[in-house]
């Protein structure tokens, strides 16, 4: 038998808090991982838009209706296509078939023969030599001039809103996550006391001892970690399938509404680093505070 | 002639009162010299103030007035971080014992030596001879709810005078313990005095006071009275 067992000189492992506060972190650590995966997530998307969409041009031509309409039309778009072909600093022109415009349309109207035989406006993908500065307003003009009822878009406004309304969201995520830290540290504040008024006597017999007051905070501390560390792999294990399920449900819904929700790498990392961010987070808060108690007492 | 302040004392106290909150005071103008290596009796009434004069000494508590120096050093003056090494050279009896119940002997009395650093071959090697010293080899793993109270008091003294103290403070030591015990453990805190460490034992038994000649300090309603050493 081992005739020094190893143990602590508190006995904090019988604390209600060893019982509450890893279910409390791991509840803390499952709603920081989905705010940080919804950070990452808009991030990703954000970005994507934007190297999507910058260095392109959507040209419409808008449909004429009618008898012999459909002629109009093809002449009015090979007439777009050719100036823009000609224009410089456009790098590539394609005009959208129809069949693809039916498919654009399909998630809303559905893949009845009745919507191919709709009048729809039709598209012109225009990529743009990423060096070239063009003048969009003038180009505008242009086009109007060949074929009247032509708008260009590049994207801007849309993407713009959408951006903001993207990076408004992943704020709030951050918020979120700084709010999910602060409530763990208060709750691990609160444990951290209640545990020194429980070892009020241990703390003295200790501090007669001739022990300083760090000797007391690591026990704390580490107490709190391994707590902290056990909520977090509790949360983790919760999140991580949570996650996985939202992201393949987000595939299963027919493309066009959502974008793709997948996590980066670097999303997995951080959310995998959460419980050791939650054990890192309880330790720390429980040294500054006993430290700061016991400046108080002794 | 002005006198100067003796400051080589292990424990000196001038003028120092105590009073808890706005009560009276209940120690009072209370001054004291105890010199390196001797061996003092705390002797008073219950009620008269040697817990609080113990505490004052092993500084669990701060005076409401007069000075307190410990081994040559203003103990106002001591910063907050010194403190602990202060303690340390101090070693501890409470009447109460103050054992750590969910550790066992071998970790009570290891304590001090791991609060000092001091290094684990050495702590396994010292204190279970130390235990056995005073009559617990047999109950090295126990925990203290599981022993008696005599047997919680050796437990305390090990733990106490395991560090090689400078200053041994013991409150009724010998309270709990049967005759044999109690002068095997007065031998201790003797044999603890002859290597150099200052020993005050506060006590009621008189029988004890009579056995061994040394000096007394009698403490009656909060004034400190120093009685001559007793016949041996």
């Amino acid at each position: 038998m081992k005739l020094f067992a190893s143990r602590s000189d508190l006995p904090l492992d019988r604390d209600a808090s060893s019982r509450y506060l890893p279910w409390l972190v791991a509840l803390m650590v499952f709603l920081a991982a989905v705010a940080v995966a919804s950070m990452f997530v808009l991030h990703g998307l954000i970005e994507r838009w934007d190297r999507d969409v910058v260095g392109t041009l959507t040209v419409q031509v808008a449909p004429i209706v009618g008898e012999g309409g459909a002629i109009g039309t093809r002449e009015r778009l090979d007439a777009v296509t050719r100036l823009l072909r000609d224009t410089p600093g456009v790098a590539a022109v394609r005009a959208l078939e129809q069949s693809e415009l039916v498919a654009l349309v399909e998630p809303w109207l559905g893949s009845s023969d009745m919507v191919a035989d709709l009048p729809l406006p039709r598209l012109i993908d225009v990529r743009l030599d990423p060096n070239a500065d063009i003048d969009l307003a003038q180009l505008s003009k242009r086009l109007a001039t060949v074929a009247p009822g032509v708008s260009l878009d590049d994207h801007r406004t849309w993407l713009s809103r959408l951006v903001n309304l993207s990076r408004t969201i992943e704020w709030l995520a951050a918020g979120i996550v700084a709010l999910i830290g602060s409530v763990t540290a208060l709750t691990v504040v609160y444990a951290v006391r209640t545990g020194m008024a429980v070892h009020d006597e241990v703390i003295q017999v200790l501090h007669l001892t001739g022990a300083h007051e760090d000797y007391v905070a690591r026990q704390f501390a580490d107490h709190a970690f391994a707590l902290g560390m056990r909520g977090g792999f509790i949360g983790i294990s919760l999140a991580v399938p949570t996650l996985v399920m939202v992201s393949w449900m987000a595939r299963q819904i027919e493309g066009g509404f959502l974008p793709a929700l997948s996590l980066s790498l670097t999303g997995w990392m951080a959310v995998t680093l959460l419980p050791a961010a939650a054990g890192l987070l309880a330790m720390v808060t429980a040294r500054i505070t006993v430290h700061r108690a016991i400046a108080r007492m002794w | 002639m002005e006198q100067t302040p003796v400051t080589t004392g292990v424990v000196q106290f001038e003028s120092v009162g105590l009073r808890y909150g706005t009560g009276p005071e209940v120690l009072q103008d209370i001054s004291f010299a105890l010199a390196p290596g001797s061996f003092h009796f705390l002797t008073g009434a219950s009620g008269a103030g040697k817990s609080s004069l113990l505490r004052l000494i092993y500084l669990a508590q701060r005076p409401s007035r007069g000075r307190r120096l410990l081994f040559g050093r203003d103990i106002a003056t001591v910063q907050r971080r010194d403190m602990p090494a202060m303690r340390r050279r101090i070693g501890v009896v409470f009447q109460d014992f103050r054992l750590l119940d969910h550790l066992s002997a071998v970790d009570n009395v290891a304590l001090p030596l791991r609060v000092a650093g001091v290094r684990e071959s050495e702590i396994q090697k010292h204190v279970p001879e130390l235990l056995s010293w005073v009559g617990l080899a047999d109950h090295l793993q126990a925990t203290p709810p599981s022993l008696s109270g005599g047997q919680q008091q050796r437990v305390a003294i090990a733990r106490a005078v395991i560090g090689r103290p400078d200053l041994l403070i013991a409150d009724e030591p010998t309270g709990n313990v049967d005759d044999q015990i109690g002068m095997r453990l007065m031998y201790l805190f003797e044999e603890l005095n002859r290597m150099g460490t200052t020993v005050v034992i506060a006590t009621h038994n008189a029988g004890l006071v009579a056995r061994f000649s040394y000096a007394r300090l009698h403490i009656e309603r909060g004034r400190l009275k120093r009685v001559a050493m007793e016949a041996a």
